[in-house]
């Protein structure tokens, strides 16, 4: 699979890269002592010979340094976009052939999985609250039984009642259970879209790694070409950021609505 | 303190995320408050406002076309709606985001994951401090 060569690949090729300008280096420092002794021996044809050396030296670095960059960053897109998962599972995903997609279809089977529950929830509700209602009514009743306060037609509605809500509560039972059922298995998203987020955790995670290492890479064409890049700082802005993770490990997030609650009451509120 | 809130307000919720605004309305008629309607951005929520007459907004913060932190802007530079009781649920938690809510107007402030019991109590606290 191309993405396990590209691993193989590219802890190497940054040896390589850093290998690369340290002899460079290391042949910039002996060359220029040499160059020194010969323009102090007065032999300015041998120091101009070396100068253009030295010169072709580091240009032979550049260029392959700048090719080594182009070759990651064509690998990295290229990773990115194919399929790192096996065989059986590309089968079982064949539609979908980017990471966009795949999260795309997260979001599909989530919000399906949602709404599906919601609709089962909202369905299911109101048998609890007819059930609550008509058992605090029928318990008036039973009261007023039990206190000998009822008379023989009263008794009467009370049994009529009585096997109408019996015979309800057998049936919205069934339903209840039957909702709650259906809501279980509404949950079965869980275990296709982990698969989902899972492989495309891994896919930006060597990503994330090939482009480290194209960083790296671009630093030493900087340093071989005396590049100094004029990197404007990153203003905060308001945008909205979504869930913070590891709220408990920054400074500048709250931890739930307690912190919420105290920075509001701090700021007057 | 059980404060005594007009079940019959009517409030506009605001979230790109139509489970969200569904859950939300859920915990709203649990408390009592059936007139509610949606709307799935600034955008779409400020002409409604404008003609609704609404009593109360709840909105998220992050989503697309206007924010919630944008409607909030707008609806406190506006005349008619400047009053507007509006609370945030949202799931930004920077206290910078939490602080330039405050400072555009916002009467409550409640970070998701929530709970019914959170969202009510600030509900009564806004309107409690409305009252008094």
């Amino acid at each position: 699979m191309p993405s396990t060569v590209m691993n193989e690949l590219t802890p190497s090729q940054a040896a390589q890269s850093i290998e690369g300008v340290e002899g460079f280096e290391r042949l910039l420092k002996e060359q220029t002592s040499q160059l020194k002794d010969l323009v102090d021996q007065g032999d300015l044809s041998s120091a101009l010979s070396l100068i253009s050396e030295i010169n072709q030296t580091r240009d032979k670095t550049l260029y392959v340094e700048v090719g080594r960059l182009t070759r990651s960053l064509y690998e990295s897109i290229r990773d990115f976009q194919i399929d790192c998962g096996d065989a059986q599972s590309r089968e079982a995903l064949s539609k979908i052939d980017d990471a966009s997609d795949r999260l795309a279809f997260v979001v599909d089977m989530t919000n399906s999985a949602a709404n599906k529950t919601l609709d089962l929830v909202e369905e299911t509700m109101p048998y609890a609250s007819h059930m609550k209602d008509e058992a605090d009514q029928l318990k008036q009743e039973w009261q007023k039984l039990r206190r000998k306060e009822m008379s023989p037609s009263e008794f009467r509605d009370l049994t009529g009642r009585m096997d109408t809500f019996l015979t309800q509560l057998g049936n919205d039972s069934d339903k209840v259970y039957k909702n709650l059922s259906s809501i279980l298995l509404a949950q079965d998203f869980q275990d296709l879209t982990g698969q989902v987020i899972n492989r495309v955790t891994n896919l930006v995670k060597d990503v994330e790694e090939n482009l480290v290492n194209l960083v790296r890479m671009a630093g030493k064409v900087d340093q071989i070409t005396g590049t100094v890049h004029d990197l404007e700082s990153i203003e905060t802005n308001m945008d909205g950021e979504g869930p913070q993770m590891k709220r408990e490990e920054r400074e500048d997030v709250v931890n739930g609505q307690d912190d919420v609650d105290d920075l509001l009451s701090s700021l007057g509120f | 303190m059980e404060v005594d809130l007009n079940k019959d307000m009517k409030i506009l919720v605001v979230d790109d995320f139509s489970t969200m605004r569904r859950i939300i309305k859920n915990l709203l008629r649990d408390l009592g408050f059936t007139n509610t309607d949606e709307a799935d951005d600034g955008n779409t929520a400020l002409p409604m406002l404008k003609t609704g007459k609404y009593d109360f907004l709840v909105t998220d913060w992050n989503m697309p076309g206007m924010t919630g932190i944008d409607l909030l802007k707008t609806v406190r530079a506006d005349d008619d709606l400047k009053s507007l009781p509006v609370l945030m649920v949202t799931a930004e938690a920077k206290r910078d985001q939490i602080v330039a809510a405050a400072q555009a107007g916002v009467n409550g402030y409640v970070v998701k994951p929530f709970t019914a019991a959170v969202l009510k109590e600030k509900i009564e606290k806004i309107f409690e401090r409305i009252d008094a």
